[in-house]
């Protein structure tokens, strides 16, 4: 079987097999959405009864199982009981903004991180190396929810950006240039969160895949051929070293669902991370699924894109 | 004879000429502030003869690949002068140096590490030729064809990968690699050490042949001192990051001044006797 089609096959069963742990630990985990109605004294332990029979809770957890799979087919995705209506329909409204907002700090944090970590490598031991290194640590050391704590804070005091949300007041009246310029002040603070976050274990991965790439026999061939020093880095090291990049490339696609539901919580971006607070607290269990396993397809995804290019890039991966 | 025809060849100005070159690596301590300073190569003078074979021999750690990469200039050193063709390049920047770098190549020990395994083969050997833009297109794949051939690979091996070869095949491939871009010097960095002995007599046989059509001069760095016996015009021998001793192959190895040197050949003695009587006692 051909290297993609096996990581196809692999990335189906891990899905069946998340699916499976996911039903599995939301069964174990104690209490339903139910569970609160019973303290209600207008509600009647039948009425409670007879709703938990309409959405299948009282049914053995294979059969739930098979009822979601179901769902699932039909493109429904399970039904939320706190929206009462399908679940696919409660996730594409918000993975959009959260796409937005992971994929521009992914992307700004890759734009970033790579020339950064190359340009740190070709000066390894050097001062801008040591500098640079120190500052990945403190970022690494200070937690996520400190910096969009600081930020919020500053942007409060300062009024120079929104402290929350996606849009502003009276965004619908917006012209295009406006609606365009209110969004990207209001993606500042989550996204330079997010980059951040990422930034330094990206740029330490980036320095420490090139300096091994640098140090090899055959870069030193090629300096002694007379390459140029931009040639050697960009041209020749970094593609040389570029395997475990990419398969943390494929990693940061992974979590572009799921990486960012901290931030958007405190900064009340409508994203998929309040929707999943919302459903955890209320034991809405279809939908908490419906996001692990959005997340999951991501991360399938994601690897299955970093191999195609691993597979694109390297011959020897070719070869095997 | 051979000694003979060198020693003529040695009357010609020396190809390479170095005085008093040195080169230190500093490291710093994991928790300190502590430096420690290795000294890799002290203070060393040479002359290399245009068209010979010399020998660099010494242990490990000794200095001689720090010497080497300082000829191909591939480390700046930190003092002294490095002369080739009569000027000096070891002060060279920039475009200087890119024009003197064909002139001066290097086959490295580990032939898997000193080939890219991304390129195959014809990419390889044609690799210098473009980045010194000798020529493109077609007429680089003609010539890394011809190039394979000329050391004894066949062309329709020109799109394998070094991974797909073996050990003497990819030292033959670092080799037509080397000569690619025409050089007047070739520093074969222990690229015979580990090969099987059977394959070290092939390359020996095509760097031999090399150096009579490319009018090549040889700087072999090795611990073979048996293989540098049968093979060096020149022999110099370091120890701690200098160079104690350096005469023809027979003035070093046939009466040896050094007490190192006298070492380094008693060695040798040694294991050939110890292995001598291994294989006795394994007939008997």
């Amino acid at each position: 079987m051909k290297y993609l089609e096996r990581r196809m096959v692999h990335g189906a069963l891990l899905l069946v097999s998340v699916s499976v742990l996911c039903f599995l630990f939301t069964d174990l985990a104690p209490g339903n959405f139910f569970d609160e109605m019973k303290l209600n004294p207008q509600i009647s332990s039948d009425t409670v009864a007879s709703l938990r029979s309409q959405y299948g809770l009282d049914r053995p957890l294979p059969v739930r199982y098979g009822r979601w799979v179901h769902s699932v087919m039909k493109g429904e995705w399970g039904y939320s009981f706190a929206y009462n209506s399908p679940v696919r329909g409660l996730i594409l409204l918000r993975a959009p903004n959260t796409l937005l907002l992971t994929g521009c700090a992914t992307l700004i944090a890759w734009l970033i991180a790579v020339p950064l970590g190359v340009w740190t490598a070709s000066r390894a031991g050097g001062w801008p190396d040591r500098v640079c290194m120190s500052g990945t640590s403190f970022c690494i050391a200070v937690p996520e929810m400190v910096v969009v704590f600081g930020l919020l804070y500053f942007s409060i005091r300062t009024h120079a950006l929104p402290a929350g949300g996606m849009f502003s007041r009276g965004f619908e009246q917006f012209g295009f240039a406006e609606k365009m310029i209110d969004l990207a002040k209001h993606l500042i603070i989550p996204v330079l969160t997010l980059v951040l976050a990422s930034l330094p274990i990206l740029v330490r991965h980036v320095r420490a895949s090139m300096i091994e790439v640098l140090n090899a026999p055959f870069m030193a061939a090629a300096r002694g051929h007379g390459i140029s020093r931009s040639r050697v880095l960009f041209g020749y090291a970094l593609p040389a070293g570029a395997n475990p990049l990419i398969s943390l490339f494929g990693l940061s696609l992974a979590g572009l669902l799921s990486g960012s539901l901290l931030v958007e919580v405190i900064t009340g971006w409508p994203g998929l991370g309040p929707l999943l607070l919302e459903a955890s607290v209320s034991r809405d269990l279809y939908v908490v699924i419906g996001v692990v396993m959005s997340s999951t397809v991501f991360m399938i995804m994601g690897n299955l894109l970093a191999d195609a290019l691993l597979v694109a890039v390297d011959p020897r991966v070719r070869t095997e | 004879m051979r000694i003979e025809q060198a020693v003529k060849r040695a009357i010609k100005p020396a190809l390479v000429r170095v005085s008093g070159l040195s080169k230190q690596y500093v490291q710093r301590g994991a928790f300190s502030r502590r430096k420690f300073v290795i000294h890799a190569v002290r203070d060393v003078d040479l002359e290399i003869q245009p068209q010979c074979l010399t020998a660099l021999v010494g242990e490990s750690g000794s200095g001689k690949s720090t010497l080497a990469r300082c000829l191909a200039m591939l480390e700046r050193p930190d003092k002294g002068e490095i002369w080739f063709e009569g000027a000096e390049i070891s002060r060279g920047r920039g475009k200087e140096l890119a024009s003197l770098r064909p002139k001066i190549q290097m086959v490295f020990q580990d032939s898997a590490g000193a080939l890219n395994p991304r390129f195959s083969a014809a990419e390889i050997i044609s690799e210098p030729l473009e980045i010194q833009r000798r020529c493109g297109g077609d007429k680089l794949r003609k010539r890394a064809c011809e190039l394979m051939e000329e050391v004894g690979l066949s062309p329709d091996w020109a799109d394998r990968r070094p991974l797909e070869f073996s050990g003497g095949q990819r030292q033959r491939l670092a080799i037509a690699r080397a000569i690619a871009l025409q050089p007047a010097f070739l520093i074969l960095d222990e690229s015979l050490s580990k090969l099987d002995l059977i394959t070290q007599a092939q390359i020996l046989q095509l760097l031999s042949d090399l150096q009579t059509s490319h009018d090549l001069t040889y700087l072999l760095i090795c611990h073979d001192l048996t293989l540098v016996k049968r093979v060096a015009d020149f022999v110099m021998v370091m120890q701690n990051g200098e160079i104690v001793e350096r005469g023809t192959r027979q003035e070093v190895l046939n009466s040896p001044q050094h007490v190192h040197t006298r070492h380094l050949l008693s060695s040798v003695r040694d294991l050939e006797s110890t292995f001598g009587d291994f294989q006795q006692g394994s007939g008997s």
